[in-house]
């Protein structure tokens, strides 16, 4: 079959470069055809030239090419699915064809006994049944002999040179009794065409139901590349224009109506609606979107128009980004399925060697006929043997499991993350954010005698409105909700884990914790008691210092996420030890703890320091998840055994994160350990059961029951259960596409 | 008798010499744009020898329809890649230091190595 391959083409300005580019790349060799789209600049060449021969030709001509590997994810997928489509239909005929001499010889030996070669009308009969033997091997099991003759020239081996050894060895063996049966001993002329045919049959029957089962597997990421749209309404010189999504550029506006997708990820020019990002994120209830706020590719517009600029295009969307974050979880290793890969390599010399000793044996100990039971017996080890079921073990578990996650808004970076996820013993949870909205509100002003709120607040917020922690910011949402503009203040500066400090005028302000005032001698005796009343109510109280007097002592509080404590409690269901880390001071810490159910807590921690203790606990011996935003633990969150990072829908694939959790819940956590524990139980099932069939059916396909019980393996029985064992392992892995974390 | 165990033991001991013990010619270290044809259950050419510490893009040609076919892994530079079927795929190979690395399919049908020198 020739190949299509496409270049992109740079310094093709007109359109007669169109015809000088095909010119060259028509007379190249091993090119059947090249068609230039002037449009996108891409040229399209079908043969099978190299692509450094098709680069340097049109490097000749003048221009410049890449190659160009972008073909749209719907458009890959599609082209899989054909492939594997045309491939499936392949092998089912491959199958029918055997199966049709295989099943027909089969029954005659069971119905009619032996298949000896005594008489000369035998020898001709078999000679002929011989030959439409060979004709099955050409025909369906070409596939395996062609593999394992190329794989036997690099040195190295595979399923294929089993097979192709397994019923060549029996065809072989069965032309010798039927050309020359004077050199095998009379009991032994039996003839073994039937096993070849029923074994190439059903190795193609395996296979062709294995990629059916292998689709499934990938239903998740289906689902993903479902959601992108295919066309945009583009606003165009004052028009409604539909376009493909492909050709929409950054700072196009969009119109979306209600009940359509969002084609791009961009920002809320005009209009007022609610969109349901559930297909990304998990998060049920749709979200309020206004002037100013983002959308995100994929998800639906439901209830009103609205108009937006395109910010992010193609592959740069979140949608994209996610895609390609799954896909490459999906196709990563954890560290569990190594040994597999260790025991792969050198699993087919090794059965290859055992099928010798086993006819060895037989030939040297085995009853009459031994010829027959030698060469039955290396068949069937060479048959029965199965290292594909090894390789599949991991990777197709991988596959589901990741892709299960991401239905729930569980972004996995790597099969490592997924393997220790399900190991974690202790999990930290950073406060802001993670267990509390993040979204702190001012609770309580304390005026110090002779200030003035008003005052006090534009001050306050003048040197916060610098700062960017989410208490800061309170503090100025609070005074711009009271029509309180911040002023501009000079010299500011960040005490890490204490407060701020800064000129207005010629005042100096000081807005911190007790810590802080206490080091910089400022009285605030009087109200540290206070100060204390505040933190019991899980609120946080600042002190405000003006030319270093205290003026005020104002408290923020930041709710707990509704669905907080019910998270918690089922990761302490799961006998997750829960810590929570906050810069806190001690009472606020504990009051929050207490409400969010969690025992165990560290307060006044600095942001530096996170880190730190992450690797106290991990000195402890446990394994240590930290849940944090994933900008401000990024330290932490590196540190850790596995690092969530918790995001708001739109912050996918956050660098530091082994696992990002696409929506604000802490759910996300639970479910992204519970798909991780339940993955790893479905690598484990399938590493034991294909272990375990290699271990126990090879043995027996050697004989070892013989002595004892008389029974020894048929080389048919063996291809079935060959061609089955894989199609166990997919099955079992898409098992897992029923998995349903419980919010409970 | 004799002479067919001796066979045999020939045999295994043709086995672990084949597959394990032979020992390629050197090979040359590719210069220019290298590509990998994916077919008939292998890779051609399935060694490859590159100069260390230097960037190299490698172009991965598919035309082997088997699923085993489909997946590119290159375990210790975290490579994994799908390759489309008939189709070229690029993968960009970092600033490598010398050493060998296995590439091979999902389930190690298909198997090569890239040596860096």
């Amino acid at each position: 079959m020739l190949t299509e391959t496409r270049f992109i083409i740079e310094g093709a300005s007109c359109a007669s470069c169109v015809n000088k580019i095909e010119a060259a790349l028509n007379n190249l060799p091993r090119v059947d055809r090249a068609e230039m789209n002037f449009a996108q600049r891409v040229v399209t060449v079908i043969g099978d030239a190299s692509v450094s021969n098709i680069i340097e030709a049109v490097e000749k001509a003048g221009y410049k090419a890449k190659l160009d590997d972008s073909d749209s994810e719907q458009e890959a997928l599609d082209e899989k699915e054909k492939a594997d489509w045309q491939y499936y239909k392949k092998l089912m005929r491959e199958m029918a064809v055997a199966l049709s001499l295989g099943v027909p010889l089969m029954i005659y030996s069971l119905l009619v006994g032996e298949m000896t070669v005594t008489t000369n009308t035998e020898r001709l009969v078999w000679l002929t049944v011989g030959l439409l033997t060979l004709g099955v091997m050409f025909f369906a099991g070409k596939h395996f002999y062609v593999g394992a003759w190329n794989s036997f020239k690099n040195h190295s081996a595979n399923m294929d040179t089993l097979i192709a050894l397994g019923t060549g060895t029996a065809w072989l063996y069965s032309m010798v009794v039927v050309f020359a049966p004077d050199i095998v001993p009379l009991m032994a002329r039996h003839v073994y065409f039937e096993a070849t045919a029923m074994i190439i049959g059903l190795i193609n029957l395996g296979l062709a139901l294995e990629i059916k089962a292998r689709g499934k597997t990938s239903e998740a990421i289906k689902r993903l590349i479902g959601l992108q749209a295919k066309t945009a309404r583009a606003i165009r010189d004052g028009k409604d224009v539909d376009i493909p999504i492909e050709q929409v550029l950054l700072d196009d506006l969009i119109r979306v109506r209600p009940g359509e997708k969002i084609s791009v990820d961009g920002m809320v020019v005009e209009g007022h609606s609610t969109v349901d990002e559930s297909m990304l994120t998990g998060e049920p209830m749709p979200v309020e979107k206004t002037q100013g706020e983002e959308v995100v590719a994929g998800t639906i517009n439901k209830s009103g128009s609205i108009i937006f600029k395109a910010t992010r295009v193609g592959k740069d969307t979140a949608l994209a980004q996610i895609i390609n974050m799954v896909k490459r979880a999906q196709n990563s290793k954890p560290p569990i399925g190594r040994l597999a890969d260790v025991i792969s390599a050198y699993f087919v010399p090794v059965v290859m060697i055992i099928a010798v000793i086993s006819a060895l044996v037989w030939l040297n100990f085995g009853p009459s006929p031994a010829v027959a039971y030698a060469i039955v017996s290396a068949t069937t080890v060479l048959i029965i043997a199965c290292p594909c079921a090894l390789g599949l073990a991991t990777p197709m578990s991988v596959m589901v499991g990741v892709g299960k996650a991401a239905e729930a808004g569980v972004l996995i970076r790597n099969g490592e993350a997924l393997q220790t996820a399900s190991k974690i013993t202790t999990m930290i949870l950073d406060k802001t954010g993670t267990i509390t909205e993040g979204a702190p509100k001012v609770t309580d002003v304390l005026l110090a005698p002779g200030q003035n709120e008003k005052q006090v607040l534009m001050l306050a917020s003048s040197i916060e409105a610098g700062s960017e922690h989410p208490l800061a910011m309170a503090i100025v949402e609070s005074a711009k909700a009271k029509n309180i503009e911040p002023k501009k203040v000079t010299q500011f500066s960040s005490i890490a884990g204490q407060g701020v400090e800064a000129k207005f005028e010629e005042d100096t302000l000081l807005f911190g914790n007790e810590k802080l005032m206490k080091q910089r001698d400022i009285d605030i005796s009087d109200y540290i008691e206070k100060a204390q009343g505040l933190a019991s109510e899980a609120k946080t109280p600042m002190y405000f210092a003006v030319n270093s007097s205290l003026v005020a002592v104002i408290a923020v509080a930041d709710p707990i996420k509704t669905d907080s404590i019910d998270a918690i409690k089922r990761l302490q269901n799961n006998g997750i030890r829960v810590v929570m880390l906050t810069g806190d001071n001690r009472s606020t810490a504990k009051a929050v703890a207490e409400k969010a159910g969690i025992t165990e807590f560290v307060a006044e921690v600095m942001p530096e320091d996170k880190a730190n203790k992450v690797a106290e606990y991990q000195s402890m011996g446990e394994i240590v998840g930290m849940t944090g935003d994933g900008i401000n633990d990024a330290p932490a969150l590196a540190h850790a055994d596995v690092g969530f990072a918790i995001g708001t829908g739109t912050d996918v694939a956050i660098e530091s994160a082994d696992i990002t959790l696409m929506r604000g819940s802490l759910h996300g956590l639970a479910d992204a350990i519970a798909v991780s524990k339940a993955t790893l139980t479905n690598i484990k099932q399938n590493l034991f059961g294909a272990f375990i069939y290699n271990v126990a059916g090879i043995p027996f396909a050697a004989g070892v029951l013989y002595p004892f019980f008389g029974l020894l393996l048929s080389p048919v029985i063996a291809g079935a259960a060959m061609a089955f064992s894989s199609l166990t392992v997919v099955t079992n892995a898409n098992r897992l596409r029923l998995f349903k974390a419980k919010e409970h | 008798m004799l002479w067919i165990n001796l066979t045999g033991i020939v045999l295994i001991a043709l086995i672990i010499w084949w597959f394990w013990l032979y020992k390629e010619q050197s090979i040359r270290i590719a210069e220019g744009s290298l590509e990998i044809l994916v077919k008939d259950g292998i890779y051609q050419p399935s060694h490859i020898k590159i100069r260390a510490n230097e960037e190299r893009q490698i172009v991965f040609h598919r035309a082997d329809a088997t699923p085993c076919a489909e997946m590119l892994s290159i375990p210790e530079l975290d490579i994994s890649e799908r390759l489309p079927l008939n189709k070229k795929t690029v993968i960009s190979l970092p600033r490598l230091p010398a050493g060998e690395y296995a590439f091979h399919c999902q389930m190690q049908m298909y198997k090569g190595k890239i040596t860096v020198q």
